[in-house]
């Protein structure tokens, strides 16, 4: 095998203009693997230290010396370009469902592209397109879902017939496709000389690059990073970025304050012949092959072949393990179906001769996106890792995004998806890692159809409930570990099986939904919703008050028991994250936002927050159940249990009040639903929850109660037009953007933070604009169902994209939220968007590369509006979140 | 003519039998996992028997494979009372004089072993009450012994079966006023069975072995590969020591006459059997007993029959070898099975196809292309018959049914060739017995965590 990898390195043209460190690596290569004798010392501080001399940390050393920060040195414990990036597979395609992997890849192209010019390497880039195949209509429809996605984003793509994909590839076996999506400007690339390539340029913008230096740790101080442990001494530093690959795990723990990184590596397998009798062309397309698991590339004038099997192979659970690494060997039993498939595909290949079958570990992460962004935790240390076997796809992207990130304090595009700070310690388990990335390896190849769950490393985070809810029918979902229903399958009708769920058409569930939207609409349904991020802010003077006064747009300085709506915006107006807040006191507030927000919450809060002790903040997500009683009938329920009037003169909306429940005491009684339906939401400290769950349900048998989940909130708030935050809301959107002007308070008598962009965007106008769809010759039965990240297109040209959307059981129409831009016609410069814009244009949404008309509202249907409420009052401003 | 597989999986499947130890509080603290058992007749009717039992007044787990000769009446009475008998040995003294209290008393009893049995393992209901006061005359006279001393396991497997051989021997020379029962005694006596039985507790394992059954413990080494350790030395005329001791039991006079053609007296397989009173009674005896016995009986030849060269009874004893083995770790699995399975398949192979059957990992030499070539085709028709050859093992529950697939169905090359076991399947009745034997397998998992963490206290 050994002689495999010097083959393959030996395509190396090392041509490096700069001496600083080109002595160093060529003398190496020219002793082989004797140690280096003079080493260059290394600096004693810098600015920037990266670990990990792969294709991540090459690029974001390239970038960060790019954007003109120069004291930065890179640490690899091997050789560069020596790990997984080696030994990939050097594809890049831009077929991406996510729409910022989407355009990580498509800048990664087009520097690639560039690369050989600007820095003399030879990158081995051809274009030669990719082919994605579709053995059935499902996969098809996935397939032409990426392909509108890629159009707007302006890469050509084309989805094509059987036929013409044997005219653009030489060995295909057409006869069981149904179809396929050719996208020509897809490359190949050498990903070690790709690597080396940016490692040149970084080099030449001065960034210092050592080889066969391992970093042992990090020191931190004061939740700051300030330098690193390596085997040859130590560096001071800023910042320090983790781009270990599947190392990044271990040295993320390794500090004093761990960092946690989850990813955990898997064994992945590819397979490399000799040259054909009549060698492949050089520019012959990629083919990936998703239903037989498989993708295939032109290597040399016979073939690469690797894939994602079933049944992977996880390895290095417990950390990095010699006995492992050297039986990192080919396993050929193993590759046996992937080899099937590719002999199904290409049946020609039988008398090709093998030259060997790789063996290179790849990371994986537990939802098949890559990790970015800076620890929670501590402050300065920066990741980037984890890329599920994209690694060269999205190198150059990701590189650039994290070193804007660096640089300016926030990358460029909303990378939110790709956060590190999505996840928590509760994902660190290697336990949960190992099994989740059994499932993540198998899903690239496997159909992404909506409203996917995933089925490992659940039950993880459950509500008191949840054996109850389960016994009632509860089918579950999981959100930053925490089971929440679904919907409820009512008894006798246990014909539900997952994979009727799997559909790109009207799902299973439809009646189950309708009907527990039609007991909100109508009497009252029951949500557990006990999964929210719940803080505890107070002090002992004014200073909470204060503080949050400045950190949240809207104004707190409300009487007691008042709940407020509001954005906590970033300095350019975005939100970071969009929450309820309730006054408990002069001095204490609770506060109320999105399930995954729990990390990132607390982290921005803590780096906010002043440092003094008399502010105390607290998550007390775990003591409170949450129970959201919505329907006009909610309100008798909860008075016949409280011996108190709930009506709205005594409780009126969006206020918050301590009372008793049935026999217990000091429930948290909120007048929100996050649905815009009337309705309480119930703080229940937890060992009150079965007690209050089992009251409610028992008195509320004569209004007709019944258990609801989360597909019906949905529903329910999506018809209502409520913006969800890390769905609709990102730091990118402002609340001008979309129609919350209300919930800012400009005038608020003090300074906070987005105020002045607000104000900017008060004056000179907004450049996108939040709309809501209602679709009109859509046919619920038979279309395809939007989702979310379909094109708007407005007067035939597009205008943004959706970024939700639910079935209206009221309107019985889809409704599609999205976002509304004015580019310009010739110059493509956005504009202004105004109501008019909006307001004076015919729209479709794109499904699938199918165009249906489409109605805009900027504003919901006030008839939807069951009870007649006063206009202030009204809850518009539900933030609620998928 | 061919059986088609799901017939040949119904034939295989149809005695199997999986017991998985319950866990308490989502923990197994037994450091049995739980065992797999079946059986595939060859005789009809099958004259091999199994058991496999908790004891619940003492620890530990008892299991056990009986096979029969001249019959299964032998093997029946053995699979029913045998465990009972070891069960009682092992009881503490205070135990058993309040098991004696309520049956004196008419008070419900303790149950002394949970069964775990297959539907078709039956209990004779007729025979209970016979067996019962049996059993309890014995351990009567355990409470009078008495001894003081905590009971050794081993001293307590070798008194139960003797004491159970003894009162078989006994229950037929006295007889039964029933008819019935009377027939049944002596069918048991004169017909004979040997046994192999386990005794698990903690990380104690006990092996007890009359005859030619064999306990046979799985090892995985440290590089994942399995390898076999018996746990009983076989009976029978192969067995130098067995051999020998025969000899000193006897007049040198007797030597030649002893062992012939392999067999004892020239007729008995097993050099240790319980029953087989026509190799244990004195001429008299036999012959006042059948005479006396009902006409069934005398209308027998093989009853009748005298062994040739008999002159100092006993020739055979029920007095079985014991080894005591400490479970490690790296013990995985124990496998209990009558020869019709040794027969036919070499230890290390057992221990090979369970150990693998039970990790799920298939131990095929990896394929290395290193220097040769290898077109993709040619690696594509070795991957896929690689394939075939273990997935066999994902059609079976159950240890053992997949044990017998391969003892009964492999070809010359280690592989279970349909073909083959179709035909030994569907051989009639009266052929199946000349191409094998009953077969009866008990496959018991061990917990290693448990016994990791037992070895780790120490």
């Amino acid at each position: 095998a050994a002689r495999m990898f010097l083959r393959l390195l030996s395509d190396v043209r090392w041509r490096a203009a700069n001496p600083k460190w080109r002595g160093v690596t060529c003398s190496r290569r020219s002793t082989s693997n004797t140690a280096d004798p003079h080493p260059v010392a290394l600096p004693a501080q810098a600015q920037v230290v990266i670990c990990g001399g792969g294709i991540m940390g090459t690029s974001v050393a390239y970038h960060l010396s790019k954007m003109g920060w120069k004291d930065i040195v890179l640490l690899e414990q091997g050789r560069l370009a020596a790990g997984t990036t080696r030994f990939c597979a050097g594809i890049v395609s831009t077929a991406r469902h996510v729409s910022i992997e989407l355009k990580m890849a498509d800048y990664s192209n087009k520097l690639y592209q560039q690369l050989e010019q600007e820095t003399g390497v030879n990158t081995g880039y051809v274009k030669t397109g990719s082919i994605s195949l579709a053995q059935t209509q499902d996969r098809l429809i996935s397939l032409k879902r990426v392909a509108s996605s890629l159009r707007v984003m302006g890469i050509p793509c084309e989805i094509i017939t059987p036929k013409q994909v044997a005219q653009l590839h030489p060995l295909i076996n057409i006869h069981d496709l149904v179809g396929a999506m050719y996208v020509p400007e897809d490359a190949l690339v050498s990903s070690a000389n790709v690597s080396l390539a940016l490692a040149t340029a970084a080099s030449r913008n001065g960034v210092q690059i050592h080889e066969r230096t391992s970093v042992s740790h990090v020191s931190v101080q004061k939740g700051r990073v300030t330098g690193v442990e390596t085997d040859r001494g130590q560096i001071q530093c800023q910042y320090f970025v983790n781009c270990a690959g599947q190392w990044a795990y271990e040295l993320g723990h390794s500090g004093e304050e761990p960092v946690h990184i989850p990813l955990h590596a898997c064994e992945h397998f590819y397979l490399l012949t000799h040259p054909l009798n009549e060698p492949l062309a050089s520019n012959v397309p990629t083919i990936i092959d998703p239903d037989g698991r498989i993708y295939v590339r032109n290597w040399q004038g016979g073939i690469l072949s690797g894939g994602f099997e079933k049944n992977p192979k996880p390895l290095f659970t417990e950390g990095r393990n010699q006995l492992e690494i050297q039986n990192l060997q080919e396993d050929w039993d193993h590759f046996e179906p992937l080899l099937s498939a590719l002999l199904r595909r290409m049946p020609d290949l039988e008398a090709l001769q093998i030259m060997q079958l790789v063996n290179c570990p790849e990371s994986f992460t537990p939802d098949m996106r890559c990790i970015m962004g800076e620890s929670p935790t501590v402050r300065g240390y920066f990741v980037l890792a984890g890329m599920n076997s994209a690694g060269i796809s999205y190198g150059g992207g990701a590189g650039k995004y994290l070193a804007e990130w660096m640089v300016n304090g926030y990358p460029t595009e909303n990378v939110w998806p790709l956060d590190l700070k999505r996840f928590g310690t509760l994902q660190s388990s290697r336990t949960f890692l190992r099994h989740r990335v059994m499932e993540v390896m198998p899903l690239m190849c496997d159909l992404k159809v909506p409203r996917w769950d995933f089925q490992t490393g659940r039950q993880l985070r459950t509500s008191p409930l949840y054996d109850r809810l389960d016994a009632q029918g509860a089918r579950w979902m999981e959100k930053h570990g925490f089971e929440r229903v679904k919907y409820f399958v009512p008894p006798g009708k246990d014909l539900l099986d997952l994979d009727q769920s799997k559909t790109f058409y009207k799902p299973d569930w439809f009646d189950i939904v309708g009907s527990e939207v039609k007991c909100c609409k109508e009497a009252v349904c029951v949500i557990d919703m006990s999964s929210f991020t719940k803080f505890e802010i107070s002090s002992t003077g004014d200073q909470a008050l204060e503080s949050l006064q400045y950190l949240f747009s809207n104004d707190l300085d409300v009487p007691v028991g008042h709940v407020v709506h509001t954005g906590m915006l970033n300095e350019k107006g975005g939100y970071e994250n969009d929450c309820s807040i309730a006054r408990l006191s002069k001095r204490s507030f609770f506060m109320i936002s999105p399930t995954d927000q729990q990390v990132h919450c607390w982290a921005w809060l803590k780096n906010r927050l002043p440092d003094d002790s008399s502010l105390t903040m607290e998550d007390v997500t775990w003591k409170y159940t949450a129970l959201n009683l919505i329907g006009p009938r909610a309100v008798d329920v909860l008075s016949e249990l409280s011996y108190a009037p709930m009506t709205a003169e005594h409780f009126p909306s969006l206020f918050c009040k301590e009372m008793s429940v049935g026999y217990a005491n000091g429930i948290r009684v909120m007048s929100i639903t996050h649905t815009g339906e009337p309705g309480f939401v119930l703080y229940i400290p937890i060992e009150y929850a079965l007690h209050v769950y089992n009251e409610v349900m028992n008195m509320g048998q004569k209004y007709g109660i019944r258990n609801a989940g989360y597909y019906a909130l949905r529903s329910l708030r999506i018809e209502k037009f409520f913006a969800f935050w890390g769905q609709d809301l990102d730091a990118f959107t402002t609340p001008m953007e979309c129609g919350r002007e209300f919930q800012v308070k400009l005038e608020k008598g003090m300074q906070f933070v987005g105020q002045e962009a607000l104000l900017e965007q008060k004056q000179n106008g907004v450049y996108k604009r939040f709309t809501m769809f209602i679709l009109e010759d859509h046919d619920t039965d038979t279309d395809l169902w939007p989702w979310w990240g379909e094109p708007i297109f407005r007067n035939g040209r597009y205008v943004g994209k959706t970024t939700s959307s639910a079935y209206s059981y009221t309107l019985e129409r889809h409704v599609c939220l999205g976002f509304v831009h004015h580019f310009d016609e010739k110059t493509g410069e956005e504009l202004v968007v105004t109501t008019d814009f909006i307001n004076q244009g015919e729209y479709e949404i794109d499904i699938a590369g199918q165009r249906f008309q489409a109605k805009a509202k900027l504003y919901p249907f006030s008839s939807l509006f069951t009870q007649r409420r006063r206009k202030d009052e009204v809850e518009l401003s539900g933030y609620q979140r998928e | 003519f061919y059986l088609t597989p799901p017939q040949v999986n119904s034939i295989l499947k149809a005695n199997e039998y999986s017991f998985k130890v319950p866990e308490f509080d989502g923990k197994n603290v037994s450091s049995v996992l739980g065992f797999d058992s079946n059986q595939l007749p060859a005789n009809a009717p099958i004259e091999d028997r199994r058991s496999a039992a908790t004891c619940l007044q003492s620890r530990g787990m008892l299991l056990g494979v009986f096979d029969g000769h001249a019959g299964c009446a032998c093997a029946q009475a053995v699979s029913e009372r045998l465990f009972y008998y070891i069960a009682v040995s092992l009881l503490p003294h205070e135990t058993l004089l309040e098991i004696e209290n309520a049956v004196e008393s008419g008070r419900a009893l303790l149950p002394i072993l949970q069964w775990h049995k297959h539907p078709n393992d039956y209990f004779s209901k007729e025979a209970s009450k016979l067996y019962f006061n049996s059993l309890r005359t014995y351990w009567q006279e355990l409470i009078d012994l008495n001894s003081g001393e905590t009971t050794d396991v081993k001293e307590a497997l070798i008194n139960a079966f003797k004491r159970l051989d003894n009162d078989i021997s006994l229950e037929a020379q006295v007889g039964d006023p029933n008819s019935f029962l009377n027939y049944l005694v002596l069918r048991v006596a004169f017909s004979g069975a040997t046994a192999c039985v386990a005794h698990v507790d903690g990380v104690d394992l006990h092996i007890a072995n009359t005859g030619d059954s064999r306990a046979m413990l799985g090892v995985q080494e440290e590089d994942g590969s399995w390898s076999a350790v018996n746990l009983s030395y076989d009976h029978n005329a192969q067995n130098e020591h067995e051999v020998e001791r025969v000899k000193m039991e006897h007049p040198k006079s007797e030597e030649k006459s002893l062992v012939k053609q392999d067999r004892l007296l020239g007729l008995l397989m097993p050099f240790r059997a319980f029953g087989d009173v026509k190799f244990k009674w004195s001429i008299e005896l036999q012959k006042r007993v059948v005479e006396s016995g009902p006409d069934q009986l005398n209308d027998n030849e093989y009853t009748k029959f005298i062994p040739p060269n008999y002159h100092t009874p006993p020739y055979l004893t029920a007095e079985p070898e014991v080894i005591y083995h400490k479970l490690r770790p790296q013990d995985k699995f124990l496998v209990l099975a009558t020869d019709g399975l040794w027969e036919t398949m070499h230890r290390q192979d057992v221990a090979r196809i369970v150990g693998e059957y039970l990790t799920g990992v298939h131990h095929q030499q990896p394929i290395a292309v290193g220097g040769y070539k290898v077109t993709l085709g040619q690696m594509h028709g070795l991957l896929t018959e690689r394939r075939a050859r273990i997935s066999s093992v994902f059609e079976d529950q159950n240890a053992a049914t997949h044990l017998i697939r391969h003892a009964v169905g492999n070809n010359e090359f280690g592989t279970v060739d349909h073909e083959r076991l179709s035909k030994m399947l569907s051989l009639p009745e009266e052929l199946a017995r000349m191409y094998r034997d009953d077969m009866t397998i008990i496959v018991v998992q061990f917990n290693s965590h448990v016994i990791g963490a037992c070895q780790e206290e120490e």
